[in-house]
C-alpha cells in the first residue's frame, strides 16, 4: 500500500498523537466518564490505522508489528483472566469478585479492580482490531507480489 | 424525541434500501454508512453515550476498510437475472415478513413504551451500584462487576475473530 500526499501526511503527523492520547484518556477514566476499555481500545487502534493509511505500509515494517499485536492481545486477555481468577482465590471466592479497596467514589484511583480491567480490555481490543487490519494489509501486499 | 428517532430510523431504512439496489459498490458502501451513523444519533438521543462512542469509531474503521476493499475491486455489482427459484425465495421472504409484522402489531399493545420499561433486575442494579462497585460510571460497573462473564465472553469473541482472520489470510503458511 502506498502512502498519500504530503498534506495528508502532515495532518496525520499533527493529529495521530492527539487521537492516541484521547484513547488513553477514555480508557483511564472509564469508571468515571462515558467510555471504557472497548471504546478507548478502538480509538487507540484508529490512531495506528490513520498512520498506516497516510504513510503507507512500508512505514511500520509490518510483518514484525503484526507478531507484536497478537502477542499483546493474548497477554492482555490472559491478565484479565488472572484478575478474574484472583477473585476466586481471595475473599468470598466468587469469580470476578472486586476484592480491592473501593476508595472514594469519583476519584481517579477508585472502584477497586475496575480500572485494571478497563486498561487490559483496552489493550486487548486495540491489539485485536489492529492485527485484523494489518492482516488484511499484509494479505494484499503478498497477493500483489 | 420519538419523532426525531422515527425520522432518523426512516433515513436509516432508506439508506439500507439504497445500499441494496445501488449499481456502484462505492456508493452502496457509503449508503450503508448512513445506517451506522444514524444509529450513533439514536444512541445519543436515548442517552447512551458509551455505546455512541464505540459505534462511531467502529463504524468509521469498518467504512475505511470497506472503501479500501471496494476501490481495489471492480466497483460494479454483478447483475444476475432472477429465475423461478428467485421468485419462490422472494415470495417466502414476503410471507415471513407479513407474519412477523402481524405478531409485532398484536404484541406491541402489551409492550412498554420505548426506553421506559423497568425490570426488577435493572432496578436493583441501578439502586446502590455506586456503593457496591465504587464506579461512578454505571455502565462500567455493570460491565466489569455485575456482568463480568459477559465481558469475558466479548473479549473471547474478539480473540476468536482475530484467530479466524489470521488463519484464513495466511498465505505463507499454506505453501
Amino acid at each position: 500500500m502506498k502512502g498519500m500526499t504530503v498534506v495528508v501526511k502532515k495532518t496525520t503527523q499533527l493529529i495521530a498523537g492527539l487521537v492516541f492520547l484521547y484513547g488513553i484518556y477514555i480508557i483511564i477514566h472509564g469508571h468515571l466518564t462515558p467510555g471504557g476499555g472497548f471504546a478507548g481500545g478502538v480509538i487507540l487502534a484508529g490512531s495506528f490505522i490513520l498512520l498506516i493509511l497516510a504513510y503507507g505500509s512500508d512505514f511500520l515494517h509490518l510483518v514484525r508489528e503484526e507478531a507484536g499485536t497478537t502477542l499483546y492481545e493474548n497477554l492482555a486477555i490472559l491478565v484479565v483472566l488472572v484478575l478474574a481468577l484472583s477473585g476466586l482465590l481471595l475473599g468470598t471466592h466468587v469469580f470476578f469478585l472486586n476484592w480491592a479497596p473501593k476508595g472514594v467514589a469519583g476519584e481517579l484511583i477508585s472502584a477497586g479492580l475496575l480500572p485494571l480491567y478497563n486498561i487490559f480490555i483496552g489493550i486487548e481490543v486495540a491489539a485485536s482490531i489492529l492485527s485484523i487490519f494489518l492482516a488484511l494489509v499484509i494479505f494484499k501486499e503478498e497477493i500483489t507480489k | 424525541m420519538e419523532l426525531a428517532i422515527s425520522v432518523i430510523v426512516g433515513f436509516m431504512i432508506l439508506g439500507a434500501l439504497y445500499a441494496i439496489h445501488a449499481r456502484d459498490l462505492l456508493s452502496a458502501v457509503i449508503a450503508g454508512g448512513i445506517v451506522g451513523y444514524g444509529l450513533v444519533i439514536c444512541f445519543l438521543l436515548l442517552k447512551a453515550p458509551d455505546l455512541a462512542i464505540v459505534q462511531i469509531v467502529v463504524e468509521t474503521i469498518t467504512l475505511i476498510i470497506m472503501v479500501a476493499v471496494v476501490l481495489d475491486s471492480s466497483r460494479e455489482e454483478a447483475f444476475t437475472k432472477p429465475d423461478s427459484k428467485g421468485y419462490v425465495t422472494a415470495a417466502t421472504a414476503i410471507v415471513i415478513m407479513a407474519v412477523l409484522f402481524y405478531f409485532l402489531v398484536v404484541s406491541s399493545a402489551s409492550l412498554d413504551r420505548l426506553g421506559e420499561g423497568e425490570l426488577r433486575m435493572s432496578q436493583s442494579y441501578i439502586e446502590g451500584a455506586v456503593e457496591k462497585t465504587g464506579s461512578v460510571n454505571l455502565v462500567t460497573g455493570v460491565l466489569f462487576d455485575f456482568r463480568g462473564y459477559d465481558t469475558l465472553g466479548e473479549a473471547t469473541v474478539l480473540i476468536t475473530a482475530v484467530l479466524g482472520v489470521l488463519t484464513i489470510l495466511r498465505i505463507k503458511g499454506k505453501k
